[in-house]
């Protein structure tokens, strides 16, 4: 196959090129079994942007993402980060996986979890001083879960239990912050503290990028849209990209034409 | 004799046996915990039978090279390196054919432990004399151990407690949330294997005292013993670490006070009583506190159903419900309310309503969460909120 480089597609437009961008993945291929999830895919996520990663469900969304984190070995692909391999920046990246990732009857406290984003700096055998909890404290604060430090995490509501894991990629102080359907299934309230933490973070120069399900709030929560359906759909601002033509590319008959006219910015 | 032994008063070398064991134990629920929060803790017991045949063949080389064939270091090499094999297999089987762990587990366990079986007879036919030792590796035994034998074991489990100990955090990532573990950089297959690689040292190390049939209850038992008392990984370590060396400490002493009884079973047979009456009254996880506390929510829901019932004049027929309404001094044994019963009813009735004026109030989403139809108001929310709800409370109910 023959993968055209997005800095070589539109060199003239000033888009992103592959070295300043926090997140340059190409020719990606992942597969399970015989048949690819993802399917050569390229991604240049622009630096300082909120970029949703949407599609139809089985699309790769979530795949492309753990495949550029090395979390599924990709068949084909490279991944890098601020222009380099992205094994050596991982302590610029801070991953929110999926909350049904992991088991919540884990014998855990709120605030272990969150120290959790503490680990590469503390090392094997660092003890955890006061400096570092009032760190992993003011994080949780930020998501507005501070009353709950001691709790056990299987006592929280899933929105709760989504906040705690936002608060734990806070924790690494990382400038690109990747998050896997951070919405789903989430409360009205943990929604607004959620998008409100991730503008900030845009807001102080870092770089989001979020599997995303719901269109109906792409143009209010991010900048840029990148829309997959195994392959790569379209990639740019929400403005020019969230329009009509695309999301009948990537949805296909799976929307109605009425429901995509309301959605697009056509 | 029982408390002699409990008291280490059986002579230098089974104290050190019983020494050796209680590090043992500790060693075995300290890395057990790690397999059991990654849930893998079946794996244990394949690598405990893919021991069997590398004891026989280690036995079957010594003898052959001219020795007794009992050298434990020799034997432990030998168990060491076929449990290695074992392990690779079921971590290849997983991985790289279709069929699901358990499966794996199932079929290299029991083919290495029957091929184990068939050495073991081998040797029986070639040299009488010398096998003696060998059963003693199905169930444990201490008795005729030498000093160094427990020195070995003794400084190995010590060695494997500070392994663990070294590596409780990137155990902790990998068990608990691997996808993020893998971002921050972590190599989560060596975390893996490492973790694999102390239970085969603590199995191994564990061959002589507990068997190798036996050594996955002390990865196993202690853990979940552990995770009845406490909601925070190092502490279920250490608890799980304390429960381990007692059980073998415990067992250890006992057998060497009884040799006739194998030591690997007395070890988990005392293991098992831990866990039960952790089972039992553990607070929060345990059964009887589980129970009271449901009996307790059942109490409260039946008294406020029956409050309102009474508020609302209307009949009320479970008996339940009845007699801890009369118990309380609410209502008479037919139901019929007491003076004291009326005022609680309307109390209830009016804390009801106000409930249904916030359910409907984005502005009271966070009290809101609170409601589960038992909670008093009045501890939610303010006096100036209360008279607030209250204004808009519709006049009818108010007055009733």
């Amino acid at each position: 196959m023959s993968v055209t480089l997005a800095s070589e597609r539109h060199p003239e437009t000033g888009q992103t090129s592959r070295e300043d961008s926090p997140l340059a993945v190409r020719g990606m291929t992942v597969s399970y079994g015989q048949k690819p999830a993802v399917f050569s895919v390229d991604m240049t996520v622009e630096p300082g942007k909120m970029t949703a990663i949407i599609g139809p469900n089985g699309a790769g969304k979530s795949t492309l993402l753990k495949a550029a984190l090395g979390i599924h070995k990709p068949l084909a692909g490279t991944t890098t980060v601020f222009g380099k391999p992205v094994g050596q920046q991982r302590h610029r990246i801070a991953y929110v996986p999926q909350r049904a990732s992991v088991d919540w009857d884990f014998p855990t406290r709120v605030i272990d979890v969150v120290l959790m984003g503490l680990y590469p700096q503390l090392g094997l055998l660092g003890r955890v001083r006061p400096a570092h909890r009032a760190r992993a404290e003011d994080c949780l604060t930020r998501v507005g879960m501070e009353d709950f430090a001691g709790r056990q995490i299987g006592q929280l509501s899933g929105g709760q239990q989504q906040r705690v894991f936002l608060a734990r990629a806070l924790a690494q102080d990382a400038d690109l912050y990747l998050l896997d359907e951070p919405f789903a299934g989430v409360d009205a309230a943990t929604e607004k503290a959620i998008i409100g933490v991730l503008k900030s973070l845009r807001d102080a120069g870092k770089t989001v990028v979020a599997v995303h399900h719901d269109l109906s709030t792409v143009t209010d929560y991010f900048d840029n849209v990148f829309l997959i359906n195994t392959r790569r759909i379209a990639e740019g601002p929400v403005k020019t990209t969230f329009v009509t033509a695309n999301l009948q590319d990537a949805y296909g008959g799976r929307l109605a034409g009425a429901q995509m006219e309301a959605l697009a910015l056509s | 004799m029982i408390g002699d032994a409990l008291l280490l008063q059986l002579g230098y070398n089974a104290t050190l046996v019983t020494i050796g064991a209680t590090l043992l134990g500790m060693a075995a629920g300290v890395g057990g915990t790690f397999l059991f929060l990654r849930k893998r803790a079946l794996v244990s017991d394949a690598i405990s039978h893919a021991t069997l045949p590398g004891v026989a063949l280690a036995f079957m080389v010594m003898v052959t090279l001219g020795g007794t064939g009992r050298n434990l270091v020799g034997l432990l090499s030998g168990a060491a390196l076929s449990a290695a094999v074992g392990l690779l297999l079921v971590s290849w089987l997983g991985t790289r054919t279709r069929l699901a762990e358990d499966a794996a587990i199932g079929s290299v366990l029991s083919v290495f432990f029957g091929f184990g079986i068939v050495l073991l007879t081998v040797i029986q036919t070639m040299s009488a004399g010398q096998q003696a030792g060998l059963e003693g590796f199905l169930l444990g035994s201490t008795a005729g151990m030498l000093r160094s034998d427990a020195m070995v074991i003794a400084v190995s489990a010590a060695l494997t407690l500070a392994l663990v100990l070294l590596m409780r955090r990137p155990l902790t990532l990998a068990s608990f949330d691997p996808e993020y573990a893998v971002s921050i950089g972590q190599n989560v297959r060596r975390t893996d294997l490492a973790m694999m690689g102390l239970v085969l040292a603590v199995t191994v190390v564990g061959l002589k005292i507990v068997g190798l049939i036996l050594i996955v209850a002390l990865l196993i038992i202690p853990p979940v013993t552990a995770r009845f008392w406490t909601e925070r990984t190092d502490r279920v370590v250490m608890i799980s670490g304390a429960v381990g060396g007692l059980s073998a400490y415990v067992g250890a002493a006992l057998s060497a006070a009884i040799p006739a009884v194998p030591t690997g079973p007395i070890i988990v047979l005392v293991g098992f009583v831990l866990f039960a009456l952790s089972l039992l009254v553990a607070p929060g996880r345990g059964v009887v506190s589980a129970l009271a506390r449901h009996r307790r929510h059942q109490r409260r829901v039946h008294l406020r159903q029956g409050l309102l019932a009474m508020a609302q004049g209307q009949p009320i027929y479970e008996n339940m419900t009845l007699r801890l309404l009369h118990r309380q001094g609410w209502a008479r044994p037919d139901g019929v309310p007491t003076e004291l019963g009326r005022g609680r009813a309307s109390r209830a009735l009016r804390d009801e309503s106000r409930w249904q004026v916030i359910r409907s109030d984005p502005a009271f989403e966070a009290a809101t969460a609170q409601d589960d139809g038992l909670t008093d108001i009045e501890t939610v929310l303010t006096a100036d909120q209360l008279a607030e709800v209250d204004a808009r409370i519709p006049r009818a109910e108010a007055l009733a």
